[in-house]
């Protein structure tokens, strides 16, 4: 029970916000109507890509340190996540913008940024398909990590100057927290972003834990 | 000091014997303007100005990734293995970084002055300009130099360098485009301080992470 608490959280979690995102009360908003439910499901999955990129160059910064081959293991896995999640939250995005905005692809600074940063984790795993040594294919790609997050940060800073943005806070836009989103919302809101990070967390630790026994069944 | 100026001075020795590398790159850029010129200006005689400004940041891109791409590969691994011996990993670094950043500058001056001289020149504050290309030129080399370090242990150095430096480019290549279609518009300067500050930020993060990086990179 010490280890499994945070998974059962995380189903509550999960279910409390299906329930109450899909069936519970939401305010009627002029445009967005129904489509505000989406909030619970795009918002939170972009703070978990956020939150587990974030983890991926933790570890490659420690497997740089110590040369754990573990630590390179979970850098790959969380980065693995990532971009399953970028994926979901480009989609529900899509969805969204195509029945607010009138576009699924509209030129907004964050729809960029995010497409960067698919692209960076998508080339660092080019870099690691092409190496056969281990430690070499840890060490290069925990350095091109690295490299890529600190480039991308400055990116999702400069972006919201060179175009206006649609999203909501952004761009003279208000927020969605001072005007839609009322407090029953936020009471299911914020459950379900610690919802969604921890169910990237817990899929990114099977993940690991997979490849932890891969490689030690090949080592025998 | 004494290290770095010495490192330098063989970067530089080694080209000037290897002339061709050298003429080849001139004459790639002169080729490319010269493609340029025949498909836009030879039948329509007519570019805008945006076009113009990124067709000539699209030219240095691919020349700036064409000319660093050999910086790693253009030795042997036995001669490398020696200076490893010899030097300390910062002072390989920088020294590898001084010496494109100053390649860079020299060919993409010239080719300034041959794409002006090819497709008409609607620059009206040069001095911006020329600064544009000076900070683009020192961010390029510091980023592609680091880029070409991780891509040259790899068997397909060529693809994996275009694949990894695109998108942590991206974000200089943006604020260059703007702060340079600002000089075509011969804005005062006052109105392009955000962007130098931006991209003089850029340049330091990246000469900074390839100092901290680079170390761990050259042990495999």
């Amino acid at each position: 029970m010490k280890k499994t608490w945070w998974k059962v959280l995380c189903v509550v979690l999960l279910l409390y916000t299906i329930i109450r995102g899909l069936a519970g009360a939401v305010p009627h908003q002029p445009i967005l109507n129904e489509t505000i439910r989406n909030v619970y499901f795009h918002v939170p999955l972009w703070f978990g890509m956020m939150t587990l990129m974030t983890a991926s160059m933790w570890f490659g910064i420690k497997y740089l340190r110590n040369g754990r081959i573990e630590d390179d293991e979970y850098s790959v896995e969380f980065a693995n996540v990532a971009i399953f999640f970028g994926i979901l939250g480009f989609m529900t995005g899509s969805l969204w913008g195509q029945f607010t905005w009138g576009d699924w692809l509209p030129k907004d600074p964050k729809i960029i940024a995010v497409e960067v940063g698919l692209l960076i984790y998508l080339s660092y795993f080019i870099l690691r398909s092409s190496f056969e040594d281990e430690q070499r294919k840890a060490r290069l790609s925990a350095i091109y990590n690295i490299f890529a997050f600190a480039t991308f940060i400055p990116l999702v800073w400069i972006l919201p100057r060179l175009t206006d943005s649609l999203h909501p806070g952004n761009g003279g836009n208000p927020a969605f927290g001072k005007y839609d989103m009322d407090n029953g919302m936020r009471m299911v809101f914020y459950p379900a972003v610690i919802g969604w990070t921890l169910l990237g967390v817990w899929i990114s630790s099977l993940r690991i834990r997979l490849r932890i026994i891969e490689r030690l069944q090949s080592e025998i | 000091m004494q290290e770095l100026k010495a490192l330098i001075g063989k970067e530089i020795r080694l080209e000037w014997r290897q002339r061709y590398a050298l003429n080849g790159m001139l004459l790639y850029i002169i080729s490319t303007v010269f493609v340029c010129y025949m498909s836009f200006k030879l039948k329509v005689n007519d570019i805008e100005p945006i076009t113009w400004n990124t067709l000539f940041w699209i030219i240095l891109l691919f020349t700036a990734v064409n000319s660093i791409t050999k910086s790693f590969t253009q030795e042997r691994a036995g001669r490398q293995l020696y200076y490893y011996t010899l030097a300390s990993p910062q002072g390989v670094i920088l020294s590898k970084i001084i010496y494109n950043i100053v390649l860079l500058l020299a060919l993409s001056l010239v080719g300034f002055v041959i794409y002006a001289l090819f497709m008409g020149n609607p620059v009206n504050n040069i001095a911006m300009y020329l600064t544009g290309i000076v900070l683009g030129a020192v961010g390029f080399s510091a980023t592609l130099t680091m880029v070409a370090g991780i891509a040259s242990k790899a068997e397909n150095t060529s693809t994996l360098m275009a694949v990894l430096s695109f998108p942590i480019i991206l974000p200089m290549l943006l604020m260059l485009i703007r702060l340079s279609k600002n000089a075509m518009d011969g804005l005062e300067w006052s109105t392009s301080f955000d962007e130098i500050l931006t991209l003089l930020g850029i340049d330091g993060i990246v000469i900074a992470l390839s100092y901290l990086l680079f170390p761990f990179l050259w042990r495999s």
